[in-house]
């Protein structure tokens, strides 16, 4: 279990991070939205892993650490806000500006010489 | 009543903020003016009683829903916080003063947002749990993304989006980092953290290495450490000046938190993970001076020379972390105290001169005339004396104080030339800029308005602090001294701070 959970973990994240570093807003959005669930994982993980285990003292054999999650609780209603907020500046920003270039305009096309015919000269 | 004093500057701006969004004060701006004037002197007062009645009876403990610590979440006063706290209602109360001129006017909800902002800070301040310093984290950024883009423009939303996009990224490390350090040391108090650090095996002290590293760069990314500080340029440069006043205090959060989290848990006494920051954090310290002295020189206007100015001062307090003594840290404080004033009010100059300077706004190019050249001439003079530390004025006490706790010969040969050099440098580019704002000027008279009553206010309220700082040098610091001690001495007040005992 503990394997396939932080081959999860590790590629949420891996995705999160490739996804932040494009060049356009979407894909960042949805990065930093990645990066967010791989650490609610992470985040549920650090109380160990546990089968069959309840919350509450008594009601089970064995019982789970409680506070990760109350931690991941608090850091998803966060996320979410924060995810809200990045998709509407998101929006403001393609329209104050134009585009939807994180940097707010568009990297300089490399240009493209039309190719002259040979038996023309 | 007085049980509850350390509660108090995160909630009374809190109540003020909820209240200014109800109808009776909602509808008009006179009365959120009037009203948030209130809130924030009520703040200021609650931070002075707390200050004072922290430095008599020690530090002071409070209990949220009165469950008992490591278990429960504390707020910690103590001779640091309150320091902080009580800067941070200073900064506040200027930045709306001089927001009320008229800059609360271009967008939405200024006031509730600065208020929101300073529950965040305070909060941040205040807390003893290291989960908690996450959540007063996302409340003061939340409440700086909006203030940030406030009053609208290409440019804020363009800087904008850099800056919520990276300070995201360094929330979700924040929490990878508490992931790691809750499974490893099992506790998320501060002063737990910091008994239970020593007792780490072999394996999980590598875990809790990497989960401190990581809040270095969190950490790091809100100070505006070397490679990080790209995004604070451009989000200072373009916010507007009461905001960019108050966004003085928030790159110290980052090296409040540095010294609260790798002085007190990963300090002297953390057995292996002892200081671990030391070698990463010296070069990045003398290469975070010298990046701003550089961004100094090159600035096009004042408000980016500004915000490289404060890059500087983020520079030279992580070298007081570096140094990593109590001197040090009592140097560092003072330098905190005096640079948060002088940036945020040289910020609110050059948000005055723009507005009389026509359509050059702050750029170093000839212009008009600004409309009262003695009035602001004096307060970018005061300004420029102070940040750049010539003798009259607190930036002069504050380097000698740093350059003396520099103790060994390693240490002096890295520190005297680095800060001495970032002097002259700070001189070099505040001259240019200034004799080009008020000297090198076309023949047509100003347009604008004078500065309102409230601006001035607001700036000079600022500006006092320079020599402020120096007539009260003496208590100011044996304050910081003391309050250095205290830091650096954790284990004497352990009692105070886990009265139930280590979990």
């Amino acid at each position: 279990m503990e394997a396939v959970y932080a081959v999860c973990v590790g590629l949420l994240t891996f995705s999160g991070i490739f996804l932040c570093l494009r060049g356009r807003t979407f894909p960042v959005v949805m990065g930093l939205t990645l990066l967010s669930y791989a650490v609610n994982l992470f985040l549920f993980s650090s109380g160990r892993l546990k089968l069959d285990g309840a919350a509450i003292l008594g009601t089970s054999y064995t019982y789970a650490d409680p506070l990760p999650q109350a931690l991941v609780l608090t850091a998803i209603v966060i996320g979410f806000a924060m995810t809200a907020f990045v998709v509407i500046l998101a929006m403001r920003a393609r329209a104050d500006l134009g585009n939807d270039h994180v940097d707010g305009r568009l990297p300089p096309q490399p240009e493209i010489k039309p190719r002259r015919k040979k038996d023309q000269a | 009543m007085i049980d509850h004093l350390p509660i108090l500057p995160v909630l009374v701006p809190m109540l003020g903020a909820l209240l200014l969004l109800l109808p009776p004060l909602s509808k008009s701006l006179e009365r959120q003016r009037m009203a948030s004037l209130l809130v924030s002197a009520l703040t200021l007062l609650a931070s002075l009683a707390l200050l004072l009645h922290t430095r008599e009876q020690g530090i002071q403990l409070y209990a949220l829903g009165d469950w008992q610590p490591p278990f429960g979440i504390v707020l910690v006063a103590d001779m640091l916080s309150t320091l902080m706290v009580l800067l941070t209602a200073v900064l506040g109360l200027a930045a709306l003063l001089y927001g009320a001129a008229g800059d609360d006017k271009t967008g939405a909800y200024f006031y509730p947002l600065i208020l929101f902002q300073l529950m965040g800070i305070n909060g941040a301040f205040l807390t003893g749990d290291i989960f908690n310093l996450f959540v007063f984290f996302e409340v003061l950024l939340i409440a700086s993304y909006a203030l940030l883009i406030h009053g609208g423009g290409k440019q804020k939303t363009q800087a904008g989006f850099h800056y919520v996009a990276l300070n995201l990224v360094g929330s979700s490390l924040f929490l990878f980092a508490l992931g790691i350090l809750y499974g490893t040391l099992g506790t998320l108090n501060i002063a737990d953290m910091s008994t239970k650090v020593a007792l780490l095996s072999e394996a999980e002290s590598v875990l809790a290495r990497a989960g401190g590293m990581l809040l270095l760069v969190v950490f790091g990314l809100k100070a505006a450490m070397l490679p990080l500080h790209f995004w604070l340029t451009r989000a200072y440069a373009s916010a507007a000046a009461p905001v960019a006043a108050l966004f003085a205090i928030m790159t110290k959060v980052g090296i409040y938190s540095l010294f609260r989290v790798h002085t007190v848990v990963f300090g002297d006494h953390a057995g292996g993970l002892a200081n671990m920051i030391e070698p990463w954090i010296w070069p990045l310290a003398i290469l975070t001076v010298l990046a701003g002295s550089i961004g100094a020189l090159a600035s096009p206007n004042l408000r980016e020379l500004t915000a490289n100015l404060v890059i500087i001062s983020v520079g030279t307090l992580l070298i007081a972390v570096a140094l990593q003594n109590e001197q040090a840290t009592a140097a560092g404080l003072y330098y905190l105290v005096h640079s948060t004033f002088v940036s945020a009010a040289l910020f609110l100059v050059a948000g005055l001169i723009s507005d009389q300077r026509g359509k050059a706004a702050d750029r170093f190019v000839v212009a008009r005339k600004v409309r009262q050249p003695a009035l602001l001439g004096v307060c970018f003079f005061v300004g420029a004396m102070t940040v750049a530390g010539i003798p009259p004025f607190s930036g002069f006490v504050g380097k000698v104080l740093m350059l003396q706790s520099a103790q060994s010969l390693a240490e002096m040969a890295w520190v005297w030339p680095t800060l001495l050099i970032s002097s002259l440098i700070t001189i070099i580019a505040l001259s240019r800029g200034g004799t080009t704002l008020f000297w090198r000027r076309t023949s047509d008279k100003s347009q604008a308005d004078a500065a309102s009553p409230w601006q001035v206010a607001a700036t000079a309220l600022l500006l006092l602090a320079a020599p402020l700082m120096v007539a009260l040098g003496g208590p100011i610091t044996e304050y910081t001294e003391q309050a250095a001690r205290q830091l650096h001495q954790l284990p004497a007040s352990i009692d105070v701070l886990l009265p139930g005992g280590p979990s």
